[in-house]
């Protein structure tokens, strides 16, 4: 009785799981229940069950209602697909003007919509590709073909990849200094030498569409939310979940409203990409104190003024955060978007994988990190840089960087000259290195795969057999053994404690959601592998974390090592573990666990980090040991910091685990992949997506609960 | 005195929902109690007072009297709730954008109790950003940004960022900032709080300095009543948002006009306050001594002189007349008398 007193909340989480126990063995496996392989509702089985909505016919496999619930929402797929339908094609059918038939046509708003973002887009992305490749006309993507004809000295040719080289190093020099300027001049170097230049080139005309306008859009978003409390309050619920949906999902219905192509790509990768810049953007502005804004004021600032010159640069730490996760993004989606048909270097590391040519892969990956990486550290610098008035610079000085650069212009347009006399009637490699020319290294690494696997392939067979067999399949089987109710009552029952009646709640409507959607198994092995992942990712990162915080200097390198994986884009983990382990789970669960081992350990450090000073001086004044103070100060007040980590390891892991099914993966991402594939898919492919986002968002609801009140209690904030 | 530059008539501020509502309804008759249980603070309470042209007014007050939001109501910083505010005859309240900025730019300087920096911008970025943002060059903006660099004692430090300044240094940059575009009138927030002693003595005089030469309108905030006597024309004494007496130094201290200031004067040396001519005799003009005294003398500066005196002391005015006389004895009682009493 008297622990009970003490310890109230420990009595009632034991209940909790009490009772969730006993509804797991009181509820049997009803003997009709198969893992369902196929995908049900467009299987006509004579088992199945029927029920109709709105006209539409939903087939899905009944149990008893303990067991699995029933899909009632299974409708909802059906009817997101024909709402979609409908809006691109019949809704409020309109005049417009065509240029080209010179005359009115009446279409459906959205579709002329569409059709005009989409040519807006092509036209953007057309315009940079001709001038980093061209060779044609490029400023035809301006005008018309009879322009040119009338203006011919309009033709521009693409730039040789040694000025691109060159401008890429001096830049960077401008920007930052030496270092930066040779990683510049080297990766483009490497770039070109592999004959990776041309799909390089697209993908850097594809992000250079992307990241500005999602920077732009997701500033000017965040502004308008930070000034009105009602676009706040309209954006919030579309950022969180926006936050957690896996990126393969906004594929589909983007296929549906903009067709296939590098335009709907771009559009495709905004819409990812901005909202993590809003929420940043929001975040940072509020931060700001209020007497810096006054101050601002007093200075006869107008609004304009006070929001670019004061405002957004005091919030510069957040917004470039921002700017990293934009970058971010960007790239992981140049890869993904490669699925509807974006071109570039992410299509060529996909068609690698597919065709299970390591060595490619790995080359494109590079490819891809490598601008990433140069991108990030660009825009870094370039919010950094500081002038200097002092300096009582010559005319040389002042404008060196200019002269470089049209030195190395001349140099590189009279080289590529040379190189037409040089190449005759092959190609001219000091203009462009054709893609497949180059020097490749994949043979190599090829080999090096053939060679892993016939030394190891003993062991990695064992670990492997090992692996699923005693671990990852049992642990599938308990998941899938849960009854659809006991999970519903762990889960609200969960939220009940950590946060009371509201938060139990909004559990219970995301998780019923899942359930009752006809993919609850599904997701039940999608959240054993994030399960799996999240697990021992997080006892790797809270350890190196730790270990690495003990010494200045390997925390400031371990958080440098994670900005940079960070940059990596997703697809570019899965090459490695391949190599290693083949097309099976374990490779899955070990890129799971490497990408979500980033999260995990940047935040145990910056949680150790954020521990004050003063504590550190007055525990040791007491006389506490290293370890004593490690358990007992620091860990305590870095917890709600690293519980953070936990809830951006879990999301990392999900979407790990879903890009996982590219590999081949029986859970919510290979629903989501086939949904590609498919005409009728949109509908799918969303839900699908929003199943996902709402395991995230409960996991988000119950550790940012939990994080705030253990914040109050601990006095920070 | 000369014209008047700030004039405040019933000026309050409450914050909270309905603030506009509730005041209305009291018909100003404000008091805090009734108003923090209707969810309301109130920071500023019936304020009336006006500052004349190169006058220093210095509020003074307990932490949390409102003294930051009386100053925030006079730069339009945050629109008072109620009362009118008058800079230099132009209803505040009144003026439009444009107008307001305006003015800012080219009349008001404030510097903040917290610095107010701009991280951001080195200490030379930061105090040339109100010229730059008024539209002047860049390099015009940059050497007057110099001047004042020089001027608050922090050449070599020019490219330094803020979070590389100690508090003191900040706030030196905070005053160089407010003083680049020459304001007419000034408002400073704690300016010197945050200065060891002997850089705030020297800033305190070259401020007096400054003051001297420019003669600009200043509301000066402080919590350390040297500094006030040191600075002020007249002060301003609040509590709980009222101004509980506005009046010269030497009448605070000589006359509270509440029980409050009473008490809040109590440990005020007073000869630092008073002048010969508070404590003189002026009925008594003979028998006097050699030495004689100018009646506009601050006690302290004389004391010591006075007290090796046995004699009367003659007070003399400006024209060397005598005006009346002092005892010795006088001395005593007025430093030690008061608070005798007081306790
Ligand atoms: N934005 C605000 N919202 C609500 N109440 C406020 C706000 N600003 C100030 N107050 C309240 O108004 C009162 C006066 O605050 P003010 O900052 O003017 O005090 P102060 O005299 O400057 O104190 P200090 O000497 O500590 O600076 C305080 O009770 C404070 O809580
Ligand atoms: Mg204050």
């Amino acid at each position: 009785m008297e622990y009970l007193k003490k310890y109230p909340k420990l009595f009632q989480w034991l209940f909790l799981l009490i009772v969730f126990f006993a509804l797991c063995f009181a509820i049997d496996v009803p003997e009709t229940y198969k893992f369902i392989r196929g995908q049900a509702e467009f299987v006509k089985d004579p088992n199945q069950s029927v029920y109709f909505f709105l006209g539409k016919e939903v087939r899905y496999y009944a149990f008893d209602v303990f067991w699995r619930l029933p899909p009632l929402l299974g409708w909802l797929p059906i009817w997101i697909n024909d709402s979609l339908f409908f809006l691109m094609n019949e809704w409020m059918p309109m005049e417009f003007w065509n240029e080209d038939t010179q005359e009115f046509k009446t279409r459906p708003l959205l579709l002329e919509i569409s059709r005009n973002l989409t040519s807006f887009m092509t036209f953007l992305i057309e315009l940079i590709r001709e001038i980093l490749l061209g060779g044609l006309e490029t400023i035809v993507a301006f005008t018309s073909w009879d322009f040119i004809d009338a203006y011919p000295w309009l033709e521009l040719p693409g730039l040789p990849w040694t000025i691109v080289a060159a401008g890429a190093a001096i830049l960077s020099y401008k920007l930052s200094g030496k270092g930066l300027a040779l990683f510049a001049g080297l990766t483009m170097i490497y770039i070109s030498i592999f004959g990776q230049w041309k799909p390089s080139m697209q993908t850097l005309s594809f992000i250079l569409v992307a990241a500005p306008l999602s920077f732009i859009f997701g500033l000017g978003l965040g502004i308008a939310a930070y000034k009105s409390k009602r676009v706040e309050k309209a954006l919030y619920p579309i950022l969180l979940v926006m936050q957690t949906m896996p990126q393969y999902a906004v594929l589909v219905p983007a296929l549906v409203l903009f067709g296939v192509g590098d335009h709907a790509a771009v559009i495709i990768t905004m819409v990812v990409a901005v909202p993590p810049m809003i929420l940043l953007t929001i975040l940072g502005l509020r931060a700001i104190p209020p007497e810096v804004i006054e101050a601002g004021r007093m200075s006869g600032c107008t609004n304009w003024q006070l929001m670019f010159k004061v405002l957004i640069p005091t919030a510069r730490r957040d917004i470039l955060i921002g700017v990293n996760q934009v970058i971010m993004v960007c790239f992981s989606m140049a890869v993904i978007s490669a699925f509807i048909g974006a071109k570039g270097l992410g299509f060529n590391l996909l068609l690698a994988l597919n065709q299970l040519n390591i060595g490619l892969a790995l080359e494109a990956g590079l490819c891809i990190s490598l601008i990433a990486i140069l991108l990030d550290k660009m825009s870094l610098a370039w919010a950094n840089k500081q002038t200097d008035y002092f300096g009582n610079l010559t005319f040389f000085q002042r404008n060196k960087n200019v002269i470089f650069f049209a030195a190395s212009f001349v140099i590189g347009i009279i080289f590529a000259y040379v190189g037409t006399f040089i190449f005759k009637g092959s190609f001219n490699y000091l203009f462009e290195i054709p893609h497949n020319k180059g020097i490749s290294t994949a043979d190599f690494w090829n080999k090096g795969v053939d060679w892993i696997f016939d030394t190891f392939f003993v062991y990695i067979k064992a670990f492997n057999t090992w692996l699923i067999q005693d671990v990852l399949q049992p642990m599938r089987a308990l998941y899938l053994r849960m009854p659809a109710v006991a999970t519903l009552v762990l889960a609200v029952g969960a939220g009940y404690l950590i946060g009371g009646v509201r938060s139990a709640l909004v559990v219970a409507a995301l998780t019923l959601f899942i359930a009752l959607s006809p993919w609850w198994d599904r997701a039940l092995v999608t959240l054993y592998m994030a399960t799996f992942g999240v697990v021992i990712s997080c006892l790797i990162g809270f350890t190196v974390g730790t270990l690495c915080f003990q010494n200045k200097k390997s925390a400031a390198f371990m958080l440098g090592v994670c900005d940079i994986f960070q940059t990596f884009p997703s697809f570019v983990y899965l090459i490695p573990v391949m190599m290693l382990f083949g097309i099976t789970d374990t490779s899955v669960l070990i890129a799971v666990i490497v990408y979500a081992t980033i999260p995990a350990t940047r935040y145990t450090i910056e949680g150790l980090r954020s521990v004050p000073v003063g504590l550190h001086e007055a525990a040791t004044m007491s006389g506490v040991n290293k370890f004593q103070r490690l358990t007992k100060i620091e860990f305590p007040l870095a917890f709600p910091h690293m519980m953070l980590g936990l809830n951006q390891t879990i999301v990392f892991a999900l979407f790990m685990v879903i890009i996982g099914a590219f590999i081949g993966t029986e859970d919510l991402g290979q629903y989501i992949l086939k949904a590609l594939s498919d005409k009728n898919g949109a509908g799918i492919g969303l839900t699908l997506g929003i199943c996902v986002a709402f395991i995230g968002l409960i996991f988000d609801n119950l550790i940012r609960t939990w994080v705030g009140k253990r914040k109050k209690h601990l006095g920070i904030d | 005195m000369s014209e008047t530059v700030i004039k405040c008539e019933s000026v309050y501020k409450i914050f909270g929902e309905n603030a506009k509502k509730m005041l209305e309804e009291s018909n100003g008759n404000v008091d805090a109690k009734t108003f923090q249980e209707r969810g309301c603070i109130v920071g500023v309470n019936n304020a009336s007072f006006e500052v004349a042209k190169g006058e220093m007014l210095v509020v003074m007050g307990l932490s949390g009297s409102g003294k930051s939001t009386l100053l925030r109501c006079i730069s339009r910083l945050t629109d008072a709730t109620g009362g009118k505010i008058f800079i230099e005859g132009q209803d505040l309240l009144e003026l439009n954008n444009k107008e307001l900025i305006e003015l800012r730019r080219n009349k008001m300087g404030m510097v903040f109790q917290s610095f107010a920096l701009l991280p951001h911008k080195t200490v030379v970025e930061n105090i040339a950003f109100p010229l730059q943002i008024k539209g002047t060059n860049t390099e015009e903006s940059i050497s007057r940004a110099m001047e004042m660099v020089k001027l608050v004692g922090l050449d070599g430090r020019e490219n330094y960022f803020p979070r590389e300044l100690s508090g003191g240094q900040q706030q030196r940059v905070g005053i160089a900032r407010s003083l680049a575009v020459e304001p007419d009138i000034w408002f400073l927030d704690e300016p010197f709080s945050a200065l060891d002693p002997l850089i705030r003595k020297e800033m305190q005089d070259e401020f007096l300095r400054l003051q001297e030469k420019l003669q600009k309108t200043i509301m000066f905030i402080t919590h350390d009543f040297d500094e006030a006597l040191k600075l002020a024309d007249r002060i301003a004494i609040m509590k709980d948002g009222i101004i509980e007496q506005l009046d010269t130094p030497a009448n605070i201290v000589l006359n509270p006009a509440t029980e409050y200031v009473r008490k809040f004067t109590e440990e005020v040396p007073r000869e630092k306050v008073l002048i010969i001519e508070d404590v003189m005799d002026a009925s008594s003009k003979d028998n006097l001594g050699d030495l004689k005294v100018s009646k506009d003398e601050i006690i302290e500066n004389v004391a010591e002189k006075i007290l090796t005196q046995e004699k009367l002391v003659g007070v003399v005015d400006s024209n060397n007349n005598i005006v009346g006389s002092i005892k010795p004895s006088k001395i005593i009682d007025t430093v030690f008398g008061g608070r005798k009493n007081g306790s």
